[in-house]
């Protein structure tokens, strides 16, 4: 995997953000994305759809460094002109280049407050070292008031000036949801990815999210977006792509996929009504389960 | 190469005391398998079994060698003590140090350090009710060559310890692979949740894993005390090496651990033989590291559900 | 939460109608009843090998026993009679004692006024009290006290901020100790350059450190528990090194079991200071305190620090911290090191007061010491980590000629199981940590940064 920057070639154009190329991943027997290919447009909102088990998750997973799929290729363009692969990258590795995410199942740090939640984002990309910490230099002092102003910067964006000094697992969930936006936007990404952000909240909290998510791209930060709720995803998305038993069966603008029949036959075969408006079977998802299978940090 | 001109000697040797670590690290793996936890105080459980022994020995054993049939009675009996003691303390050990935090849901650390607490109890309460001074084991029989295998000499203690640790060994690997209970440990080794949700017990399956780690253990504890002495500090030595051969076989797998075992006991006498054997101890520890750097999965990989 | 081994709602509350044996009541005075024999044990009379059982005997077949068992009865029928005029909503029995300090907390970080003036007071006691102490206890504040503290504050960052357990920390301060033999010539082989203690430990802090990167480098990336057991592993190591380097390959290193002796006291001859230290504690004493006090203004500003954060992100849930750009193994070697430099640095200092080292002054034993007090303080709390230290450092010399004194660690283990069962936090619990645990009990985040709660699917 080159770590080195490589110069845009002509055939890539400049206004990708990311290109995922033929991704397959594999658990024992069971293939969970088989062949998945997408290209995101910089400064869009591409939405990832799919009924329950698609794989939405996985390729998630692939694109930051949680899981390592056994074939394909990602490539990120932090910005016109410069590529970097991200496939090889720890997780860590990956947010440094510029792809931030948030959990299906929220994780934050639940004994730190709002404030606490965002700093541990923004100082992801700050130098002060122990010994820093230890004598508090001036330099020192000046990056933790830059953490903070951020951050309250960051709190203020998401809706959550008032709850700065609540601890997060005292949040509301849809608040909590918000907070782990606002935590993955201070380090600073180009890419958001935001895995099912309006599950089990209310349809106010709904209407904030959408309010947010188009905030977030005006600044100009693309966003990849799994989200069961159609309503927003027809709202907000750019384009979108459907993924079904991990395959890519459908990508287009949502008027496309709307109309697209394999699409409402994906959804229909799973079992659920294919109810274009919306399909609300996530509403009700179970609560943040504590540790979701078999996503270690290490190998 | 150093250790040639010795080699059958050694290897001799090396299975003999390799197959005690086996034994030992049985109790890691198991233990590991149901709970994915360092049983720290496990070393205690050896170290109880090898009191128990010795006192349930001193009873039969008169002023004078015995020999001829009492020996293997006694010496049985002696193992069967050293077995009991040990499913006892390993027993206690677990309703007292994990259970309640097993009740609240703690993290891992409390258990570790629970467990670390279990064992500066046991082994100094041990000192102070034994005697911190090693005890010898009274002689059952009198242990000299019975027979020579490529020159090499075989010991009756090094037969009597390879014998009784084979047997446990067939015992054991029949019986997580055939009866009620080992299926019971499989299906908690490979997932908790799951297996609970199909009616196992499993707190019952956690109690009786630890009590039959705590079976081979004590057992392994009374060999240990035949050919060394008994002593309160017994178990910390072979606790960190059955715990390297745990590693080394593939922590979590029962046929790994008896595998881990016996290739520590065969290198740690290759090596002495090349170094000293005050290195001794040295050697399963960098073994330990070396594991963990180049294939921290072990030889036979990692979990006693799918393995075994 | 959907953790299938707990047995919570199983557990019945005192009144409903189950078996006797299941009932809580009865279980409660079993395991008391079992408690007053085991302590009965502990405080009887010691057996020797010629006869192994008058431990057992003096303490149980003896009417003492009667004593422990009728304590532990009236123990249980109080704690009933208790739970029964609550009700069911059970308080803590203890809160009557924990409000209070907690109430003082609360307002001294509200009220930074107060805050200091509880510190300056601590401090002026700190320097006045000990001149009023016999020397006995002047050498015990440094010797015992003063160094534990320092060792206590250095394994804090482990266990307390990273959420790692080290087992062999010990093994730093003995290099750090045999560091300083070394540069001061003190050892059979000959230094470069002569030093004094005090220039020696930048070196030692700098070996320590070196010492604790390669250690963790190699553990820290697999899962958290395999440290515990190498650092276990590594302590004895040093240990064995020590005694076996007197012939090592032939050269005689460490002196083997007679150690060093001779070990110069450290003096200062710069900035226009002269001073000397010597066999007097009291001058000692205040350079410890000097020194702790700057490490806590140092430790304390770590751990607000981004660093300081990022240990607690990692403990809590390490897959997130890294998706927010935290290179977990990195921190855990960072704090790994800290620790591992700390305990190097305190080497230094002891081996320079004592003057003589063996490696009886390293055994497993004391690392366990060293982590009973950071967890008996509570992890992660800087006040309660000294406390801890000083307490248990402090109670061994009180009852000195009452209690053998090698039976404290019978005391000390049984004070580890306690403090996980009933008061994981510690006496003096950190706030965020007592948070953490409690969350982490609810099955909300984690507390350690182990992996997984044992007993759910990994
Ligand atoms: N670590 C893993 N081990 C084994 N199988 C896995 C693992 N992770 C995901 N899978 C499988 O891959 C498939 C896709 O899962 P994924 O979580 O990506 O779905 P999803 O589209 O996000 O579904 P949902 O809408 O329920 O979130 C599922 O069949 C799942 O069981
Ligand atoms: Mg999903």
């Amino acid at each position: 995997m080159s770590a080195q920057p490589v110069a845009s070639t002509a055939a890539t154009p400049n206004d990708l953000v990311l290109d995922v190329r033929d991704i397959t991943l594999r658990f024992g027997g069971l293939t969970s994305l088989d062949k998945v290919s997408l290209t995101h447009t910089r400064g869009e909102v591409l939405s990832v759809i799919g009924p329950n088990g698609a794989g939405k998750t996985s390729l998630f997973n692939c694109l930051t460094g949680v899981y390592f799929p056994q074939e394909g290729e990602v490539r990120f363009y932090p910005e016109a002109g410069v590529e970097r692969s991200v496939l090889g990258r720890k997780p860590y590795a990956v947010n440094r280049l510029g792809i931030a995410r948030t959990f299906q199942n929220i994780r934050l740090f639940n004994a730190l407050t709002a404030l606490e939640n965002v700093k541990i984002g923004i100082e992801s990309r700050q130098k002060t070292g122990p010994i820093g910490a230890m004598l508090h230099m001036p330099w020192n002092r000046r990056e933790e008031r830059e953490s903070d102003a951020e951050a309250f910067r960051l709190l203020e964006f998401v809706g959550l000036t008032k709850r700065a000094n609540e601890v997060s697992s005292s949040l509301p969930y849809g608040d909590q949801r918000r907070l782990e936006i606002a935590r993955a936007l201070g380090t600073r990404p180009q890419l958001l990815l935001l895995d099912e952000p309006a599950a089990g909240t209310n349809p106010a909290e709904k209407r904030q999210l959408e309010v947010l998510i188009r905030a977030i791209a005006e600044t100009g930060i693309s966003v990849l977006l799994i989200e069961h709720d159609m309503k927003l995803v027809m709202s907000v998305a750019t384009n979108v792509v459907v993924l079904n038993f991990g395959q890519v069966i459908a990508s287009g603008t949502p008027k496309e996929i709307q109309r697209d029949p394999s699409v409402v036959e994906a959804y229909l075969g799973s079992g659920d009504e294919a109810d274009s408006a919306a399909v609300p079977r996530k509403a009700a998802k179970k609560a943040p389960a504590k540790q979701p299978p078999a996503t270690r940090t290490e190998d | 190469m150093c250790f040639t001109s010795q080699f059958w000697q050694l290897t001799v040797a090396g299975l003999a005391i390799g197959s005690l670590y086996a034994l030992i690290a049985l109790g890691y793996t198991l233990v590991y398998g149901v709970l994915q936890l360092i049983n720290f105080a496990h070393s205690e459980v050896f170290m109880a079994g090898g009191f128990g022994g010795l006192f349930l020995v001193r009873e039969l054993v008169g002023d004078t060698a015995p020999g001829g049939a009492a020996a293997v009675l006694i010496t049985t009996a002696g193992i069967l003590g050293g077995a009991l003691a040990g499913a006892g303390t390993a027993f206690v050990l677990e309703r007292t140090a994990y259970r309640p935090l097993r009740r609240r849901g703690a993290p891992r650390l409390a258990y570790l350090i629970s467990a670390i607490g279990a064992s500066l109890f046991l082994y100094n309460l041990a000192g102070k009710e034994f005697g911190r001074l090693a005890i010898p084991m009274p002689d059952i029989y009198t242990s000299g060559t019975v027979f020579h295998i490529f020159g090499a000499r075989v010991t009756t203690n090094q037969l009597v310890i390879a014998g009784a640790a084979l047997v446990m060994l067939i015992a054991l690997d029949r019986l997580v692979a055939k009866t009620r209970l080992g299926q019971g440990i499989r299906a908690v080794a490979q997932d908790a949740e799951t297996a609970s949700l199909m009616g196992v017990d499993i707190n019952k399956v956690i109690t009786l894993t630890f009590i039959i780690g705590g079976l081979l253990g004590g057992a392994a504890g009374f060999l240990y005390g035949l050919v060394f002495n008994v002593q309160y500090t017994m178990g910390f030595i072979p606790g960190v090496k059955a715990f390297t051969a745990a590693v080394l076989g593939g922590i979590g797998n029962v046929r790994g651990a008896v595998l881990g075992g016996l290739v520590l006991g065969l290198v740690e006498n290759y090596g002495v033989a090349c170094a000293s054997s005050a290195y001794r101890d040295i050697i399963a520890f960098m073994i330990l590291v070396l594991v963990l750097l180049v294939r921290p999965s072990g030889i036979l990989g990692e979990r006693l559900g799918r393995s075994a | 939460m959907s953790n299938p081994t707990l047995e919570r709602g199983e557990t019945p509350g005192p009144g409903s109608r189950l078996p006797w044996h299941r009932n809580e009541d009865y279980r409660r005075m079993f395991s008391l009843l079992m408690v007053g024999l085991v302590v009965a044990l502990m405080t009887g009379p010691s057996g020797n090998r010629d006869h192994p059982t008058d431990g057992f005997t003096g303490s149980w077949f003896h009417p003492r026993v009667l004593l422990f068992l009728g304590a532990a009865a009236a123990i249980g029928v109080l704690m009933t009679l208790y739970d029964r005029s609550k009700g069911a909503g059970r308080r803590n029995p203890l809160q009557p004692v924990i409000a209070p300090i907690t109430a003082v907390r609360d307002r001294m970080t509200s009220q930074p006024l107060l805050r200091y003036s509880v510190y300056a007071a601590i401090l002026v006691f700190a320097v006045l009290y000990p001149m009023t102490l016999t020397p006995f206890w002047q050498r015990v504040l440094v010797d015992q006290i003063g160094v534990y503290v320092l060792l206590a504050l250095g394994l804090n960052i482990v266990v307390g901020l990273a959420g790692l357990l080290d087992l062999g920390y010990i093994a730093f301060f003995a290099i750090g100790a045999y560091t300083t033999a070394y540069f001061t010539g003190k050892l059979p082989v000959a230094p470069p350059f002569t030093l004094n203690p005090f220039e020696v430990v930048p070196i030692a802090i700098l070996a320590t450190l070196v010492a604790g990167v390669l250690l963790g480098g190699p553990t820290l990336r697999l899962r958290g528990d395999y440290l515990a057991i190498v650092t276990l592993g590594f302590g004895e190591i040093v240990r064995i090194l020590a005694v076996n380097g007197d012939a090592f390959f032939g050269t005689n290193v460490t002196n083997g079991p007679r150690g060093a002796v001779g070990i110069p006291h450290p003096s200062i001859h710069a900035f226009g200071i002269n001073y000397d230290w010597t066999l007097k504690s009291l001058p000692y004493y205040y350079l410890l305190l000097v020194l702790v006090v700057g490490l806590l203004i140092a430790f304390n500003r770590l751990e607000n620090s981004r660093v300081g954060r990022a240990w607690t992100a990692i403990r809590e849930d390490e897959v997130a911290a890294a998706a927010s750009g935290v290179p977990t193994v990195k921190y855990k070697l960072m704090a790994f090191a800290i620790g591992a430099s700390t305990s190097g640095f305190a080497g230094v200092l002891y081996a320079s007061k004592v003057g003589f080292i063996s490696p009886d002054n390293f055994l497993l034993l004391f690392s366990l010491l060293v982590v009973t007090m950071v967890i008996f303080g509570g992890m992660g709390s800087l006040p309660g980590v000294v406390l801890g230290a000083a307490v248990l450092q402090w109670m061994p010399q009180v009852l000195r000629g009452k209690v053998p004194p090698e039976d404290r660690y019978i005391y000390f283990g049984a004070l580890l199981i306690l403090m996980m069962i009933f008061r994981p936090q510690g006496l003096l619990p950190s706030r965020r940590r007592s948070r953490e645990l409690k969350l982490s009990e609810e099955g909300l985040g984690g507390a350690d940064s182990l992996g997984a709660t044992p007993g759910t699917t990994s």
